[in-house]
């Protein structure tokens, strides 16, 4: 050991402390005057942040209010009740009416006789008019499926309860007083009002819950538009989405994972993953119309091209958490099973696969809400049409939740705007539950290796 | 019979070749003594006929479906009648949808125009043999190979290494199909966008500052030919993206920064989900809310400090583009800065400085190339981002850097014209894919950037 | 944010005992107070009663242990034993991680460490420190340096700046070796600069007291030759609490050597008759290189 250093003289040490003592004390001293400053901006700082994070979430609760509080009424819809008089002369039919002849029955001339019974004061054309505009369009298809169940109420009167115009189930679902028409802003008239009072009064409207929204397709009368083929479209799509992307990709991160050697092709592989996942969806919609539409004449508007494309889309995602879930494997059960002689192959499908599995399923299940809240592209391929009938295969034409919201999003009608936001409140949910099972799924089967 | 029966049927004939194949092979075990006398073992044996089956059986399906329609199309023209063939391209192509409604809803029969009908008929036998002739040869294929792969179970076949090395391969074309993808991006752009160029110069397309695609169908319309000068949609574009920075880089910087530094456990653990749910809810949603929430606050807003602002302002689109990328910033400069060593913060904290100090003066320099990167990347999402701008911002395109006037952009352009009524082969439509070719080199050099500053950043501390 | 340090410092406690250990199990039972001398007639710091808790466990058991004016004091010990959680006390390094608490009494000058008067900011502006792997900051070796002294404001010019900066890195031994290159990043530099770099750092803001946490660990021979030189050089000017895992290192650098053992301080004395004479029998297992 060397010898200790403890031969410092004296003299010397006194005059280094003289020294260090002044700058120090000066050094304290000046700290001590700048600390409130300081203090102050570290105070400011921190506020910064909790502005930031919380108008961040103050911007989520903004807009998920806006939007339910929009979307709410749409989930409930107000019905006329009408005593119709199924008159054979007046339906156009005779007293044996074949299926044909219920087909084409004048159902709305019986309605309409209906109202003008209900309020045998209007005579004139005008007024009439006006009249017939309080029930929807759809109270014919509604009677004609009453009719078509059971074809032996012909001559009798029935009481039906039959869908109001938009414009007349705003009003009465706002809970507006319609003694004081000129307090309710609507293109209804004073005396459209008046009439909706009578029916009110006495007891002949009703808000119920809104089934049409689920039961039917596009519509351009808002009453009658549901979301019914864009949620089949969107299902369609999504299947076909998953069973392309996520075979390939899961293959596609096991292999960069566990077999491809560091060469280029590899290098080149990962480079573009990584550049694809951040390409604008609306260039993935270029590559769909010129590829699969105009080259191999694939169906437009078909959920089997939406979801080719989407699932080029998704593929990037899946592959990068994929390979994440990989990796996170430890190295340590590869060897383990290579040591007992399994080939690389079973080592990846019987012990390395089923442990990233959960991993795995949650990056699918993210990529694919990404790819059902995907819009540009499949406009891109045509999937802005207008579906009244519900899909029934893969190649029919299609729409989709998203699209379908879009769609609506540009109609004039006032109603069209509770249909779109409670369309986006459908869409959000169908979103929060697939995050919530992938969060789930992540709590359930983390591993700490 | 549809192509989802063939399928069916192709994968049970696969199915039925496993358990064939594996008990030939324990067959051919017995008479040599065992199986392990084999150099596989059974169930190996089996998977190598059955993917023998349904290998060539698949490929033959699906490069027949792909090429069916157009094989089809081409072979109907001969019974086209000349009448519609004069009326060019267009008026084929939709005279042959017409036929192919017909005859996919079954209503040959109403067809009272006779040439129309022989059409028809054509074009309902073609389909049929086509189908025919697919379900015939996919299954020969099928049952051919399968049996040939059926005599190669021998005792010293490595039938392991021949199902392994298919399996490898199958993994391999996986990988590579996103060079593939790629290339069809490039390619299907590139070819459409060549074209246009042919018809509008490319010089006039970059440079040019006015923007009318709409051509005249007749002739003596007046603007007759459009122009296609695409600077107006790129400083649209430049000042819709700006403003979504300005927006989302403070917010989400200073997120992240908080969340990462200051924020408690339970803080963080409620603060990290909402932000996800910011990032998932979809742009069409954003676009909505911009539309109708943001854009019509932001125009009485301006009306009662008396400034005239645009139902369609560049500052409602952008400003809405900004709140959908602040989760985006928010969780990449969450990782740039977590990743930052601790112990480069205990030596700032060592020398005294105060927590703010060590944030903004020694982990955010430390972490600046990590957040340029992320904010590139943010950018290149702002620019490529489409519904927001398509539902909140105008198709007027205005050069102008005021963002309470309406202005367009690329992506906005690109879906106008390709929607609705198109004619394929116009300039029109063919200016959409050069508008996509420039958006996919401007985002594809942002990108390869940005990532790579990341991945720089990401190896300088690892 | 500093639970991988709580973590890490945690499974050091856990990590279960060695059979040598348990011989010496009992006479560490028994131990209730210090062997040596804890206190000095000039002191700088003071602690008493000082325990330390991670959450539940209790990492410093009751230490005392005083600092003196112009004198290296060495810290020893088996890792896990305390010596690094007691030396980031000293500056209340140990408010960064936050299930750490401290109780007793430890003071600068007379004043309460963790009194209402001092705060940990001017504290640390006091008692510098250097850590166990070099840590310089992104940014150049100048600006480096001049950090401390930017931040608390302590100079009012570029020049006097300039000045300090200088200084600082001549003091720190590194000045001949970057003057050209003030500019350049200071990760550029080799390990041993680095660690002469964040000397000079903490020299900038003229201190008090350095703490330096096993600085030479991450380093290699010659470099470590050169940082003890310059601890033996810094004496003159500051007191200077050592923490190493090199008995030969604390040896040639310290007068005094405190042995650390489990959280307790075991003994302390002055560096000679420590590692001549040890008087408990833990120490001198430790020193005879039974266990460590």
């Amino acid at each position: 050991m060397n010898p200790l250093n403890n031969t410092d003289k004296e003299h010397q040490t006194a005059a280094m402390n003289a020294s260090t003592e002044n700058t120090t004390r000066s050094t304290t001293a000046t700290v001590r005057a700048s600390l409130k400053k300081r203090y102050a901006a570290e105070k400011r700082f921190r506020l910064y942040g909790i502005i930031a994070i919380s108008s961040s979430i103050g911007f989520l609760f903004l807009l998920l209010a806006s939007i339910t509080s929009k979307g709410l009424p749409a989930f409930t819809q107000t019905f006329v009740k009408l005593d119709v008089e199924l008159n054979s002369e007046q339906l156009g039919i005779t007293d044996a009416p074949s299926a044909a002849d219920l087909r084409s029955a004048n159902y709305s001339g019986v309605i309409k006789q209906t109202l003008r019974d209900r309020f045998p004061e209007v005579t004139k054309r005008g007024e009439k008019k006006a009249l017939y505009k309080l029930i929807s369009t759809g109270a014919q298809y509604e009677l004609y499926d009453r009719v078509a169940a059971d074809p032996s109420l012909v001559g009798q009167t029935i009481s039906l309860w039959v869908p109001a115009d938009d414009e007349l189930g705003a009003i009465i679902k706002s809970d507006a007083d319609l003694t004081q028409p000129d307090s309710i802003t609507t293109r209804m008239t004073d005396q459209q009002i008046a009439w909706a009072k009578t029916l009110k009064d006495a007891g002949d409207l009703d808000v119920r819950f809104n089934t049409t929204f689920f039961k039917n397709g596009d519509s351009r009368e808002p009453e009658l538009a549901g979301i019914r083929a864009a949620l089949i479209g969107s299902a369609f799509t999504l299947l076909i989405t998953f069973t392309l992307s996520f075979p390939v990709a899961v293959s596609a991160a096991i292999y960069l994972e566990e077999f491809a050697p560091q060469n280029r092709w590899t290098d080149i592989v990962e480079v573009n993953i990584n550049n694809l996942a951040a390409v604008p969806s609306i260039v993935f919609g270029l590559l769909g119309l010129a590829v699969f539409i105009n080259f191999f004449h694939l169906p437009r508007s078909a959920p089997v091209v939406g979801g080719i494309v989407l699932s080029l889309m998704t593929l990037p995602t899946i592959i990068i958490s994929s390979r994440a879930a990989l990796k996170a494997v430890p190295p340590s059960i590869r060897e383990a099973a290579r040591g007992l002689g399994a080939s690389p192959l079973q080592v990846v499908t019987h012990h390395v696969l089923p442990l990233a599995m959960p991993g795995i399923l949650t990056g699918t299940i993210i990529g694919l809400a990404q790819a059902l809240g995907e819009t540009a592209p499949l406009l891109m391929i045509g999937m802005v049409a207008f579906i009244v009938d519900i899909p029934a295969s893969i190649t029919d034409a299609a729409t989709v939740l998203p699209v379908q919201v879009f769609l609506w999003a540009d109609s004039p009608e006032r109603a069209f705007v509770e249909k779109t936001s409670a369309a986006i409140m459908v869409l959000l949910v169908f979103l929060i539950l697939m995050n919530a099972i992938a969060v789930m799924l992540r709590k359930r089967f983390e591993r700490r290796w | 019979m549809s192509a989802t029966h063939l399928l069916l049927i192709t994968f049970g004939l696969a199915v039925a070749s496993f358990l064939y194949g594996r008990m030939q092979a324990f067959s051919v075990a017995k008479s040599h003594g065992g199986v392990s006398a084999m150099h596989s073992l059974p169930s190996h044996y089996g998977m190598m006929v059955a993917l023998w089956c349904a290998l060539p059986a698949l490929a033959v399906i699906i490069g027949w479906k792909l090429l069916e329609p157009m094989v089809v199309s081409n072979l109907l023209n001969t019974a086209i009648p000349q009448v519609v063939l004069d009326g060019g391209e267009r008026a084929v192509e939709l005279y042959k949808n017409d036929l192919s409604n017909l005859v996919n809803n079954d209503r040959i029969a109403s067809i009272d125009n006779p040439e129309k009908l022989i059409a028809a008929e054509r074009l309902a036998s073609l389909r049929s043999t086509s189908s025919m002739a697919l379900v015939v040869l996919a299954l020969v294929i099928a049952v051919m190979s399968a049996t040939f792969a059926l005599k190669r179970i021998k005792p010293h076949f490595r039938a392991r290494h021949t199902v392994e090395r298919i399996i490898q391969f199958f993994l391999v074309s996986c990988a590579s199909l996103a060079i593939l993808t790629t290339l069809g991006i490039v390619l299907s752009v590139l070819f459409e966008a060549i074209r246009f160029f042919q018809q509008v110069g490319i010089l006039e397309f970059i440079t040019g500052t006015k923007w009318s695609p709409q051509t005249a169908i007749r002739a003596d319309q007046v603007g007759s030919s459009g122009s296609f000068g695409a600077v107006p949609l790129f400083l649209g574009t430049l000042l819709i993206s700006f403003i979504a920075m300005i927006v989302a880089v403070p917010f989400g910087l200073m997120s992240a920064i908080y969340l990462a530094e200051y924020a408690s456990r339970p803080v963080r653990n409620i603060a990290k989900p909402l932000l996800e749910i910011l990032a998932g809810i979809p742009t069409v949603v954003y676009g909505f809310f911009a539309a109708l929430t943001v854009a019509p606050a932001l125009r009485s807003l301006g009306g009662s400090l008396g400034l005239s602002v645009s139902s369609e302002s560049a500052l409602a689109a952008g400003a809405v583009m900004g709140i959908m990328i602040i989760p985006f910033v928010s969780s990449l400069s969450d990782d740039v800065i977590t990743a930052v060593p601790q112990t480069m913060r205990d030596g700032s904290y060592g020398l005294g400085s105060t927590k703010s100090e060590t944030i903004r003066k020694v982990v955010i320099p430390a972490a600046l190339p990590g957040i340029v990167g992320g904010i590139l990347l943010a950018v290149s999402r702002a620019i490529g981002e489409t519904m927001i701008v398509v539902m909140a911002a105008g198709l007027a395109a205005n050069m102008t850097a005021n963002p309470l006037e309406a202005v367009t952009t690329v992506t906005v352009q690109i879906v106008t014209l390709l929607t609705g009524d198109q004619e394929f082969d116009s300039a029109k439509t063919l200016a959409a894919f050069a508008l996509g070719l420039m958006l996919f080199i401007v985002t594809l050099c942002l990108n390869i950037i940005a990532l790579r500053v990341v991945r720089k950043y990401r190896e300088q501390y690892e | 944010m500093n639970t991988a340090v709580a973590d890490d410092i945690l499974t050091q406690l856990r990590r279960p005992s060695s059979p040598v250990q348990n011989a010496a199990q009992e006479a560490f039972d028994n131990l209730t107070e210090t062997v040596g001398t804890v206190t000095v007639d000039n002191p700088k710091m003071q602690t008493s009663n000082v325990n330390v808790f991670y959450a539940e466990k209790q990492a410093i058991f009751d230490v005392n242990l005083d600092i003196g004016n112009n004198e290296v004091i060495a810290m020893i010990g088996p890792s896990g034993c305390g010596k690094s959680t007691f030396l980031r006390c000293l500056n209340r390094m140990n408010d960064t991680i936050p299930t750490c608490r401290v109780t007793g009494n430890m003071s600068l000058d007379g004043e309460d460490l963790y009194g209402a008067d001092l705060d940990p900011v001017l504290l640390r502006a006091r008692v510098g420190m250097v850590f166990q792997k070099p840590n310089p900051f992104a940014k150049s070796i100048y600006d480096n340096v001049a950090y401390g002294p930017r931040i608390h404001g302590l100079a009012s010019n570029r020049a006097e700046l300039d000045d300090i900066v200088v200084d600082s890195l001549k003091k720190a031994g590194l000045y001949d070796e970057v003057k050209d290159r003030l500019d350049a990043p200071g990760t550029s530099l080799s390990g041993g600069q680095q660690q002469r770099l964040c000397i000079a750092r903490s020299i900038a803001v003229s201190p008090e007291v350095i703490l330096m946490d096993e600085p030479c660990s991450a380093l290699d021979p010659i470099a470590t030759a050169r940082i003890e030189e310059l601890i033996n050089e810094l004496r003159e000017n500051y007191a200077i609490a050592i923490v190493t895992h090199s008995m030969q290192q604390a040896a040639r650098v310290s007068q005094r050597t405190a042995y650390f053992h489990l959280g307790k301080l075991v003994e302390v004395n002055d560096t000679n008759a420590v590692f001549t004479n040890p008087q408990h029998e833990l120490t001198e297992n430790y020193i005879t290189g039974r266990f460590g």
